[in-house]
């Protein structure tokens, strides 16, 4: 605000001694040149009066008259979207009335003149007289605010160019060449983590033990506080170590490997091994004169004590609820939305050459990337000097003990296999300047990849990413999701993409979309509607939250592959291995052979679900089902659906009332037991005599009975 | 303000006399009662798996004769009588509900060939192989008297079977021709022959009293008028007729029990097409006896078995048999439609229930509601695979049932060659003839 301030003055200053020395040269009088600067000031409030009319756009037409080093997200300008204000607009109504005319002559006469008096201006301003004046010049240099055109920074203009057609179709395409890179690299990573190998598996966490320990040096000199907090850590864990029953060879598997023992060597050294592995976990550590050594000691007992929280955060993350994970990453977000600004002058310094040493393989793409990167650190920068800190400093600092803690886990299950050999540890201290160099690269990249500061900077992370893997599988299938995923992410980086999806899934992908980056707001377009439906949003995240372990869609389409793979008739294959040739163990039948007895198995006609993607329609007939279906339609019904109707009239008394249940349930026939039934009689046809009362046989269903035989029904009785 | 009261009304809850039924408060709002289909058919299906656990249809044997059971006859008035004579020339009365004979009679030397008894229940008649009809008293003589027959017609030819008119005091004997005897007489009223072969037995109609069947053993069977000096019509057939039976509720209907197996429904109008041809017997078809409410009739077989057929269908919906029973040679329904009486080779009349499973005494009306409820539900669900499998599922001998598989083998046969005779002749030049029409050979009137 004071440089604001100081900045006005200043300007208001300049034009005066500016207004000074004109009537020196010129016959304009001061008043009317006043009189003009007036007009126009007065002509912009008027214009902003009237913009202010429509409330919509009020908001859209806040205007920055002087450059600010703080611009609040809220209130985009509309400078930089290239409605550059001209003069001769602003004089555009003045211009209909004739008395105006003299004027604008004389404006313009001015105006040709003075352009010979510029440089003297100038001059003038940048000799600062007074000790104030040249700490305001001072700072307005240093951030490359401009002194005489309050319009825009340089860094203004830049920005303003970045986002030209050209522009936007080289990003488009670059974030095209982004997402295929990082779909390679997922892919490899997958590659990777299906490999069963024991041994390269071991080679792989012997790697990253090498490299966690160079980071833990590099904590160490960057911040010997932390450290220092580690030690304590690790002292607790090993107390831990000491209370517990691991490694006490008294599991289960310890007792069995005890039996063995007697007969078997490599059971008694895996006993030795566990054994050894006890002491060093439960060793004191001997408070060495040398700090370095202390603190690779320290870190790996650590290991132990760290993830009673860290390890919480690991298996959440692991786990398919994202409630629990939600505060941890949440954190760790922010935790890295504040580190940004730090890395950013390291970014500049650290070039291109960095990070090529150790990726090789992949350099032709880094450098691609870099290329994007680099356009894009520019831009990111500049509104990074805007910001200028806004964010509270307890946020940074819990951000900080989390990354350190993440780190130090990592780094202590790595570096136990250092703490045994103490010459290892001598000679990764060698390498310390290598790592510290090596270090702040890739973490300084990523929020680049990502054109937000959020991003993810534990080892712990990456560490996880492996676990991860599964969930990105997961995620492909979902295009609409996977389309806003690499939009989010841009620029590819072997690691990056990886963590970055891992917390955008647990996170919230749609969120993520619809959160304003700062680097959109560096293209000074006015974003109001993100923040009307911003509630909506929250609700969405919620719910996508709630449910984001079960995937509904993904599990029926996995469920339809399978029938259709299920339903499709398998090949036959006759080969008798090792007939006409040798066979065995480990002998397969030659190609051609197999090719030869290989009966293809005819294509099966289309399946009915074939363009349903919805629908699995099975087409096989369930006999377990069969035995409680008619198959036929029954004698005496002539279309299916007659037969359908009596079955779907139910009978019972559930459903029915009481009379309309006997009355269905009366069988066509009912004799008495005990009544003799005499044969129909012909005197019967016709009438029925109703002195009759006591009837042996009741006929219910009068259809059998013509009229010619009406049955006679009469009494009688047993004995 | 409104106060809310319990309100109670007696009217509502209290019924008008013991024997009403209690008001249940139902709310029959088919959403509160879903799945009606499914449930009813697990009922269905329960019922009919209970049907089959309480299938036991056998009642009792009545033992005392010391021949083969030849012929069986109702009381007319009594339903606990019956009568039956055996080969050996007896005349046993019986009382049901008591299951022992009650009277002995040597009616004849040789074979009792046929036994019936007055419409009024006070005597009935017999014929026997020793060429007489005698009638008997139905009760007993008194004290010391001898055992004698109220009358004694001595015939010329062998009587083989006879049958009384249900109105009026006339009988009908057949042998080598058919008479008609006014009971006052010692001749027939009249005889009618049609053809020269021994006619096996008569047979009254129970309803058109004057109409009269006959069935010979030159594979015909005749109808008769009784008005008339000359017989109706005739019709042959493939086989033999043993007996028929006429339908005591449908005048024009007759059931004929046929050596070939089957027993043919025939209306007595058209004769050239039996009604229904029912089939399942394994064995030459002997007695067929009607239901009284002429729904159903029952038929005794040589294959040692009596099976029950309904009317209008041709297989039977039971069939009972038992180790001991052999040749099955006659068999009665009895007049409350409840009992079924059979009388075979090995001297003994066994009494069966005519529905195998039904509860015997009385029945609750809870009892009954829930029976008819199930008859019905099994009579919905009936053409259900899984039910149907269950309700039509017998236990038969071995001999039964390897007779039906052999049979249906040769009955696949000869439809295959049919079917290949008319496929590799001309077509028309082979007709198609349906198993209803296959077996009548000619009508003659």
């Amino acid at each position: 605000m004071t440089a604001n301030r100081l900045a006005e003055s200043l300007l208001a200053l300049s034009q005066q001694e500016e207004l000074a020395d004109l009537p020196k040269d010129y016959l304009l009088s001061e008043s009317e040149d006043e009189g003009d600067n007036d007009g126009e000031r007065k002509h912009q409030k008027l214009l902003e009066a009237i913009s202010s009319l429509d409330g919509k756009n009020r908001r859209k037409l806040a205007e920055r008259s002087e450059a600010s080093l703080k611009v609040s997200e809220f209130n985009v300008s509309s400078e930089g979207s290239g409605e550059k204000l001209v003069l001769a607009d602003l004089l555009e109504p003045v211009k209909t009335s004739s008395s105006l005319a003299t004027v604008k002559k004389q404006l313009s006469r001015v105006k040709s003149k003075k352009t010979v008096e510029l440089p003297l201006n100038k001059e003038e301003i940048e000799r600062a007289r007074t000790p104030l004046e040249q700490e305001i010049f001072n700072l307005l240099h240093k951030n490359k605010q401009p002194v005489t055109d309050p319009l825009l920074t340089p860094v203004e203009k830049a920005s303003l160019q970045a986002m030209s057609l050209e522009e936007a179709k080289m990003r488009r395409a670059e974030l095209q060449r982004a997402r295929a890179l990082q779909s390679y690299y997922e892919a490899k990573a997958r590659r990777e983590k299906k490999i069963k190998s024991k041994k390269y598996h071991k080679v792989m966490k012997k790697g990253k033990a090498k490299k966690a320990l160079k980071e833990f040096e590099q904590l160490r000199k960057v911040n010997p506080a932390a450290a220092l907090e580690e030690l304590e850590k690790i002292e607790k864990a090993r107390m831990m170590e000491r209370m517990s029953l691991k490694h006490q060879n008294s599991g289960k598997w310890a007792k069995s490997k005890a039996i063995m023992a007697k007969y078997d060597l490599e059971a008694r050294q895996a006993m030795q091994e566990q054994l050894s592995k006890n002491k060093e976990l439960t060793q004191k550590l001997q408070v060495a004169s040398e700090s370095e050594e202390e603190e690779g000691g320290t870190e790996d007992v650590e290991e132990l004590l760290v993830p009673d929280v860290l390890n919480e955060v690991q298996m959440n993350a692991d786990g398919p609820n994202p409630w629990m994970l939600r505060s941890c990453t949440s954190d760790t977000k922010e935790a890295a939305t504040q580190e940004d600004p730090e890395q950013l002058p390291e970014l500049e310094a650290h070039g291109v050459s960095e990070s090529e040493g150790e990726e090789r393989p992949v350099a032709e793409e880094e450098i691609l990337l870099r290329e994007f990167e680099e356009r894009r650190s520019l831009r990111k920068r500049f509104e990074l000097s805007q910001d200028a800190e806004p964010a509270g400093s307890q946020e940074t600092k819990d951000s900080g003990s989390q990354e350190v803690l993440s780190e130090l886990r990592v780094l202590s299950q790595k570096l136990k296999e250092n703490h045994q050999s103490r010459k290892q540890k001598a000679s990764s201290e060698g390498t310390i300047p290598q790592v510290q160099r090596e270090e702040p690269a890739p973490e300084e990249e990523e929020p680049l990849l990502l054109q937000r500061p959020e991003r993810v900077q534990t080892l712990e992370e990456l560490e996880e990413l492996g676990k991860e893997e599964c969930f990105q599988n997961k995620e492909l299938p979902r295009p609409v999701l996977e389309g806003q995923q690499s939009e989010r992410t841009p620029n590819n980086r072997p690691d990056a993409p990886k963590e970055k999806k891992k917390k955008e899934q647990m996170i919230d992908l749609q969120n993520l979309l619809t959160t304003q980056s700062p680097s959109v707001k560096s293209l000074a377009v006015p974003t109001i509607e993100e923040l009307e439906d911003e509630e909506e949003r929250n609700q969405r995240q919620m719910i996508k939250e709630a449910f984001a372990g079960d995937d509904v869609i993904r599990d029926f389409l996995k469920e339809k592959r399978e029938a259709v793979e299920a339903s499709k008739p398998k090949d036959v294959d006759l080969t008798l291995p090792g007939w006409g040739e040798w066979g065995g163990v480990g002998l397969k039948p030659s190609a051609k052979k197999r090719r030869r007895f290989l009966i293809k198995a005819p294509e099966g006609p289309p399946r009915k679900d074939k363009n349903l993607p919805n629908v699995i329609i099975n087409e096989k007939r369930n006999i377990h089902a069969a035995a409680h279906q008619v198959r036929v339609l029954p004698y005496p019904f002539t279309h299916h659906w007659q037969f359908e109707r009596t079955i779907q009239t139910p009978i019972g008394s559930t459903w029915n009332t009481q009379r309309a249940f006997q009355k269905l349930t009366t069988p066509k026939v009912v004799t008495k037991p005990g009544h003799i039934i005499n044969p129909i009689k012909a005197e019967d046809v016709g009438y029925r005599s109703s002195s009759r009362s006591d009837l042996s046989v009741i006929q219910r269903n009068p259809k059998r009975i013509t009229t010619r035989h009406k049955k006679q029904l009469k009494k009688s009785s047993v004995d | 303000m409104k106060v809310k009261m319990l309100s109670r009304n007696p009217d509502n809850y209290v019924r008008e006399t013991k024997l009403d039924l209690q008001r249940v408060p139902r709310n029959y709002d088919p959403t509160l009662h879903p799945f009606e289909v499914p449930r009813e058919y697990v009922r269905a299906l329960n019922a009919t798996k209970l049907e089959r656990v309480f299938a036991k249809p056998f009642l009792a044997s009545l033992d005392g004769h010391r021949d083969g059971v030849n012929c069986l006859a109702k009381h007319p008035k009594n339903l606990a009588t019956v009568l039956s004579g055996a080969c050996d020339g007896e005349v046993r009365i019986w009382n049901l509900t008591q299951r022992n004979c009650i009277r002995t009679i040597q009616a004849h030397e040789g074979f009792v060939r046929g036994i019936c008894t007055r419409f009024c229940g006070t005597s009935f008649f017999t014929v026997g192989d020793d060429k007489t009809v005698k009638q008997w008293k139905m009760d007993g003589p008194g004290y010391g008297d001898e055992e004698e027959p109220l009358h004694t017609i001595l015939g010329k030819t062998v009587y083989t079977g006879i049958d009384h008119h249900w109105k009026e005091a006339v009988f009908a004997t057949c042998g080598q021709q058919v008479d008609i005897w006014d009971e006052q007489r010692t001749n027939p009223v009249c005889s009618m022959t049609w053809g020269f072969d021994s006619i096996s037995s008569v047979k009254f109609n129970p309803i058109e009293t004057f109409l009269l069947g006959s069935c010979a053993s030159d594979r015909n069977i005749v109808l008769y008028d009784m008005r008339q000096a000359t017989p109706l019509k005739k019709v042959i057939l493939d086989m033999r007729t043993n007996t028929i039976c006429w339908n005591p509720m449908e005048a024009f209907i007759f059931t004929a029990a046929n050596e070939d197996y089957n027993l043919y429904t025939f209306d007595m109008s058209a004769l050239d097409t039996p009604v229904m041809v029912h089939m399942d017997h394994v064995s030459a078809v002997l007695d067929v006896d009607y239901s009284p409410t002429g729904k159903e009739f029952v038929s005794a077989s040589f294959d040692k078995s009596i099976r029950i057929f309904p009317v209008d269908k041709s297989r039977s919906r039971e069939v009972y048999h038992t180790k001991r029973m052999q040749h099955v040679i006659c068999v009665k329904w009895t007049s409350d439609s409840k009992y079924i009486m059979c009388g075979s080779d090995e001297m003994n009349i066994r009494l069966w229930k005519a529905n195998a499973s039904e509860k015997l005494g009385v029945l609750t009306s809870r009892e009954k509601a829930a029976k008819d409820y199930n008859q019905k539900l099994k009579e919905k669900f009936q053409h259900y695979p899984h039910i149907k499998r269950i309700a039509r599922h017998r236990h038969l001998p071995k001999s039964i049932y390897s007779q039906i598989q052999e049979q249906r083998i040769m009955k696949e046969a000869r439809r295959r060659k049919e079917v290949n005779r008319i496929k590799h002749s001309k077509p028309g030049s082979v007709p198609i003839v349906s198993e209803k029409k296959k077996h009548v050979v000619a009508v003659v009137k």
